[in-house]
């Protein structure tokens, strides 16, 4: 396997006096996809969150490329080249989708080509590229942030849930980004419920429970093995497929 | 107008001070006198925008409740009598050249030194409260008391008599009515001051910044900037939009006290509240309608002129609970 990118190494977080995050140990390898995979409320959005400096980490370790970031600011964090897709979105809704897109991509002015191949992706964006954000469908949304991650080449992609409440056409297509983004050996930590969505992508996973990780291995291993899928994820995550 | 204009269209806010404009004239009857009370009315509104302005974005960027915001309006009145004061023979030479050499420094004078007072003040006293309201009220409340009484203590407890300068004195007539020149300016100021911002919010990456900002810091963050840093920055300018403001009321009043700031205050934080917290565009509206309602009901029903503006506040929240143009929060 390939040397890990991103490593969280017995990560704690609180928020307040909740102890969240309960020694998260997590190898996300260089230029694959780690599937994320955890009940609701077991800990995910919190630990992308650690990573991006949005929660300090009250222990452990988070390095990437080696050097430890868990102290450092969410915007040293985005320019070390970690982009963020959160669970909301995160997008700005009086802004139209190329203002978005002119943010994410920071110092830069916005690339040619690189705005055709997101274009590709995601034809909605052209189609809507003058329209406040806000007018988008949810699905829209969605690409848009997942978009402004990839209007410059980025070391690292966190994705929190990008499938939540679409439909079934939407999430194909959102598969076929990714999948795209994998054979540009693009590196990605992605958050999902919908197991469907994890056995198309993942290479590797790591699902979590109650703040810990309670498995980690291979996708395909994970995807074969019902009784494990059973015994991790339970009946909601199955149901899925 | 993105800005203001901004949620899809949204439109019926922007007609209510010509309704309201409408509304008046019949109940005012004589149309001399509506023109008076209108200009009258533009021309408060607009300098209620100018000190406004700054703490709508405050507020919207960092969630900071800055009461102190008033000191900055007297303090840049103070700062121009220093410059206006020494240089009466030029103001009250009946030449606008003249006029204009002594009252351009004096505005760049109030303005740089509110600004540079912001930054200390965002610093010293903003800073240690973040995100924790109640203190804030408190700490920027008390801020403001010891600005007032600083200044007090520095130029005596007097009110000072700050002339307009002799060029900008006296009417035009329009018919059968008469708007003051000053009226005029402070209109053409503020619908400058209004645009310039507008076309940094919309045009330039720093506006975008903080149009982004306003709505969700995080994400702004999560993008690779500074959040803070760019705070420190609308801070400074909003403070030195307050300095202007300061001035501009002061001529306007032709009066400058240590009080002034936080008279003031009740009606700038009414119309930032009317507007949508956030929202520059809201802000604008709400100060037109806010100026305008005071200066009809002052000539209708003066005992009402305070309560009136209440009352707005009240009917405008029940209609829109997070102001005329709420400002989404991601
Ligand atoms: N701001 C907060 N304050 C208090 N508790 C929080 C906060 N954010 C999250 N939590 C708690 O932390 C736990 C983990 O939440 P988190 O959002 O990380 O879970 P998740 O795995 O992303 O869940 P989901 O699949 O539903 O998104 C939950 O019990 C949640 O209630
Ligand atoms: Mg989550």
């Amino acid at each position: 396997m390939a040397e890990a990118l991103l490593e969280l190494a017995g990560v704690h977080t609180h928020i307040g006096r909740y102890h969240i995050v309960q020694g998260a140990d997590i190898a996300v390898p260089a230029g694959g996809l780690t599937m994320l995979l955890g009940r609701n409320g077991a800990g995910k959005t919190t630990t992308l969150r650690t990573i991006m400096g949005l929660w300090r980490a009250s222990a452990g370790h988070v390095r990437f490329d080696g050097r430890d970031i868990a102290a450092l600011a969410t915007p040293d964090v985005a320019r070390l080249g970690i982009a963020y897709v959160p669970e909301s979105m995160g997008v700005f809704a009086s802004l139209t989708v190329k203002e978005n897109m002119v943010l994410a991509a920071r110092d830069r002015a916005l690339n040619d080509a690189r705005l055709a191949w997101i274009f590709r992706l995601f034809p909605a964006l052209e189609r809507f590229w003058l329209l406040p954000a806000g007018a988008l469908s949810g699905g829209q949304k969605q690409m848009l942030s997942i978009a402004r991650a990839l209007i410059e080449p980025r070391r690292l992609l966190l994705v929190d849930e990008p499938t939540k409440g679409l439909a079934p056409a939407i999430i194909d297509m959102l598969i076929e980004a990714f999948q795209e983004l994998k054979r540009v050996r693009t590196t990605v930590l992605l958050v999902e419920q919908n197991f469907r969505v994890a056995r198309a992508l993942g290479d590797t996973v790591a699902v979590m429970d109650d703040g810990r990780i309670v498995h980690a291995g291979a996708m395909a291993a994970l995807a074969d093995d019902e009784a494990l899928q059973q015994r991790l994820l339970g009946l909601s995550l199955a149901s899925h497929q | 107008m993105r800005v203001s204009l901004d949620r899809m269209g949204d439109l019926l806010p922007a007609a209510l001070p010509v309704l309201l404009m409408l509304l008046a004239l019949p109940l005012i009857g004589s149309p001399s006198a509506w023109v008076t009370l209108t200009a009258a009315g533009l021309a408060m509104g607009m300098m209620i925008f100018i000190m406004a302005s700054g703490l709508t974005l405050i507020f919207g960027l960092m969630d900071v409740l800055n009461f102190g915001h008033g000191a900055f309006i007297s303090i840049g009145a103070y700062v121009a009598t220093l410059v206006l004061l020494p240089l009466a023979g030029w103001t009250q030479a009946d030449a606008l050249g003249w006029n204009l050499a002594a009252l351009v420094p004096a505005l760049l004078a109030a303005m740089a030194a509110t600004g540079a007072l912001g930054l200390v003040f965002e610093r010293v006293v903003v800073r240690p409260v973040y995100g924790q309201h109640l203190k804030q009220i408190l700490v920027t409340m008390g801020g403001l008391i010891v600005a007032e009484q600083l200044l007090a203590a520095l130029w005596g407890p007097n009110q000072i008599a700050l002339p307009l300068p002799a060029a900008l004195r006296g009417s035009i007539v329009l018919g059968d009515a008469a708007i003051e020149k000053y009226r005029l300016i402070a209109v053409i100021v503020g619908l400058a001051v209004f645009v310039a911002m507008l076309a940094i919010l919309n045009r330039t990456k720093l506006g975008l910044l903080i149009r982004a900002g306003v709505e969700n810091g995080e994400m702004v963050e999560a993008l690779g900037y500074r959040v803070r840093r760019l705070f420190v920055a609308v801070f400074a300018a909003g403070s030195a939009l307050a300095g202007l403001g300061g001035v501009m009321w002061a001529l306007y009043r032709e009066s400058v006290t240590a009080g002034m700031g936080l008279e003031v205050m009740i009606l700038v934080f009414i119309v930032v509240i009317v507007g949508g917290l956030g929202s520059v565009g809201g802000c604008f509206l709400g100060s037109v309608l806010v100026a305008l309602l005071a200066n009809y009901t002052g000539f209708l029903a003066p005992k009402l002129a305070l309560g009136s503006n209440i009352l707005l506040m009240v009917a405008i929240l029940m209609w829109r609970p997070q102001g005329l143009y709420p400002v989404g929060k991601g």
